[in-house]
């Protein structure tokens, strides 16, 4: 990466004795889009608000476009940041807002009432500029709350879920929104959020978090395809997970339910007798054998739910249970509970998890 | 249900009657002060009166001074309480409680006390002194109101959330304090306002003991001295208290919509 805009090092936050952050780094790129993606309590939030200066580390320093911003106040650090909640001022009107941090900055009049129609023109309300926040839908404030605080051209934008206290269908075009605002603006973006699905689809790269830690920093394809922990694996899809014991480390053979799987390369950092987690995407798994399928594992159809346009079937294989969905097909009946089933898979797809 | 209506009705028409019959009476004797007919005299005498005038607007001035003064103790804190400090809310709001048990007549002793000409804070020793301490002494009996009032006010908006959207945009605590917070619990700081106005005006230990041309003192010495005129002020002090009552509930409907809140 060239020089980051944002680093993030060694940031550490207690609060008393509960350490909420533990040894955070990051670097972010100018005009990057980085998620913070994680479980609710895993730190994801204190690291956003310590960037915005709510909270101070009690180690480590955070350091914007070569400046050390560590203790500076939330109002001389120059970011935006958009809520959960909001947070427009009740009291004031759209345009009274979204000029407020121009108002605070000293800019002249004239001057704020034309980046004001601007902002509004990107968010696309410019016929809102009269309308008090309670004349709003959820949506339209939201969108308010995010010109507000691009308004006064901050050097990063912060946004602390900004989405989830909005339903599902303005959840999905607004965060098309945002990305293509920021997208349009360059501006460097941090986006809190739990929900995966958001992170995925909208970001440059992610940072999947867990116990205060950065589990793993890395695209959208990456995280999802090659999870570098057991924990990512498991939060980030859904995820097969099959417990197997090392035959030959050095040929990468696993024994999954008295199968033998070989693997892509050597398992390194394991000896014969070790056990692995191994895990597969549903999406990676056949119930026959389908080209480009090189291991297959036998079991027991352990479920079958019928969901219309799709099956979804539970293998039972030994103590360990594989999920796959198939297409319904009219001419074939699903398979019933109890039948003998192969699934086979590509070894490629099976990843070892830490 | 028909009989449950019934004694709904007579209860109500008891209240009513114990809180308008001493009313309407009052009324009725003020305007006896010409033999025989019904007049406004008892009230011309009154406005008439220099006194009346001298000791009404050296109360009102003061009531204006106790409020500011009230404002500019009782905003920040109970916004720093709510921000900062909620452990320490139950204390505080104790605090504020004491005024209403601890009679006036113990705190004004503990002033004169404290401040008289030969203490080392002499607030007694001139005028404008005893002046600023009645005001500071108001303040203190109208915290309950006033305090209970904003903090009601407070609680309606996410204090945090606004507090660091204005931090974030650049605001310091003045602009955030003046600008975001203040405007937004208006309403309850008039309505603190108005109680505390209410209180000042016919307080009477305070503004007797320091010796302070008040109107409180004036009313007493009038209903000691005069028949019908303390009808006619009883009417006036009345009227003066719904105002202030009608002018919160105006006021209210201006009132920001609280709109910070996801549903």
């Amino acid at each position: 990466m060239a020089e980051p805009f944002l680093s993030i090092q060694h940031v550490r936050k207690s609060f008393g004795a509960t350490t909420v952050v533990e040894d955070f780094n990051l670097d972010v790129a100018p005009g990057e889009f980085v998620s913070f993606l994680g479980p609710s309590g895993c730190g994801k939030t204190t690291v956003l608000r310590m960037v915005a200066g709510f909270e101070e580390p009690s180690a480590g320093k955070i350091v914007v476009a070569g400046k050390d911003i560590t203790r500076l106040k939330p109002n001389q650090r120059n970011v935006g940041m958009v809520f959960q909640a909001y947070a427009l001022f009740p009291n004031l009107t759209v345009a009274q807002n979204i000029g407020f941090g121009l108002k605070v900055a000293g800019m002249a009049k004239a001057a704020i009432d034309s980046r004001v129609a601007e902002m509004l023109d990107i968010i696309k309300l410019p016929q809102m500029a009269d309308r008090y926040p309670y004349q709003l839908s959820g949506g339209q404030q939201q969108r308010i709350a995010l010109a507000r605080a691009i308004a006064p051209k901050p050097k990063l934008l912060l946004l602390d879920e900004p989405l989830s206290a909005l339903d599902a269908k303005v959840r999905v075009s607004l965060r098309e929104e945002i990305r293509s605002i920021q997208k349009k603006l360059g501006i460097t973006t941090i986006f809190v959020t739990h929900d995966q699905e958001e992170a995925l689809s909208i970001s440059d790269r992610i940072a999947v978090m867990y116990g205060g830690k950065a589990e793993q920093v890395g695209t959208p394809f990456e995280i999802y395809n090659r999870p570098a922990t057991k924990f990512v694996a498991n939060f980030v899809g859904t995820l097969n997970v099959l417990e197997g014991k090392v035959t030959d480390a050095s040929a990468g053979k696993v024994q999954v339910n008295a199968q033998e799987v070989s693997l892509k390369g050597k398992l390194n950092g394991s000896k014969s007798g070790d056990t692995l987690s191994l895990a597969l995407r549903p999406e990676a798994i056949s119930l026959a054998r389908q080209p480009g399928h090189d291991t297959s594992l036998s079991g027991e159809i352990a479920e079958v739910h019928f969901l219309g346009s799709v099956i979804r079937v539970r293998v039972g294989i030994g103590g360990n249970t594989v999920s796959l969905d198939t297409f319904n097909n009219s001419t074939t009946p699903p398979p019933a509970v109890g039948d003998k089933a192969d699934i086979s898979f590509s070894s490629g797809d099976m990843l070892v998890l830490h | 249900m028909k009989s449950g209506k019934f004694w709904a009705w007579v209860v109500f028409l008891l209240g009513a009657a114990y809180f308008f019959i001493p009313l309407i009476a009052t009324i009725e004797f003020s305007l006896r002060m010409r033999r025989g007919v019904y007049s406004f005299d008892a009230y011309k005498v009154v406005l008439g009166d220099s006194q009346f005038q001298a000791t009404f607007l050296f109360s009102v001035v003061v009531a204006i001074f106790t409020i500011l003064l009230g404002v500019l103790i009782v905003v920040p804190t109970a916004y720093w309480i709510r921000l900062r400090l909620p452990q320490l809310r139950p204390i505080v709001e104790f605090i504020t409680l004491l005024p209403l048990v601890i009679p006036a007549i113990v705190i004004v002793f503990g002033y004169i006390r404290m401040y008289g000409s030969n203490s080392p804070l002499p607030f007694l020793g001139s005028n404008l002194g005893a002046n600023a301490l009645l005001v500071i002494g108001y303040a203190a009996l109208a915290l309950p109101y006033m305090y209970r009032a904003v903090d009601t006010g407070l609680r309606t908006i996410d204090v945090r959330t606004l507090t660091e959207a204005a931090q974030i945009l650049g605001a310091g605590w003045g602009t955030i304090v003046a600008r975001v917070i203040l405007p937004n619990v208006l309403i309850a700081v008039l309505s603190g306002a108005f109680l505390t106005f209410a209180i000042v005006i016919g307080e009477f230990t305070m503004a007797s003991l320091l010796n302070r041309p008040a109107f409180g003192p004036y009313l007493q010495n009038l209903v000691a001295n005069r028949a019908y005129e303390p009808a006619a002020l009883s009417i006036i002090a009345f009227v003066i208290t719904w105002g202030c009552m009608s002018l919160i509930q105006i006021l209210s409907r201006f009132a920001p919509k609280s709109a910070n809140r996801p549903n």
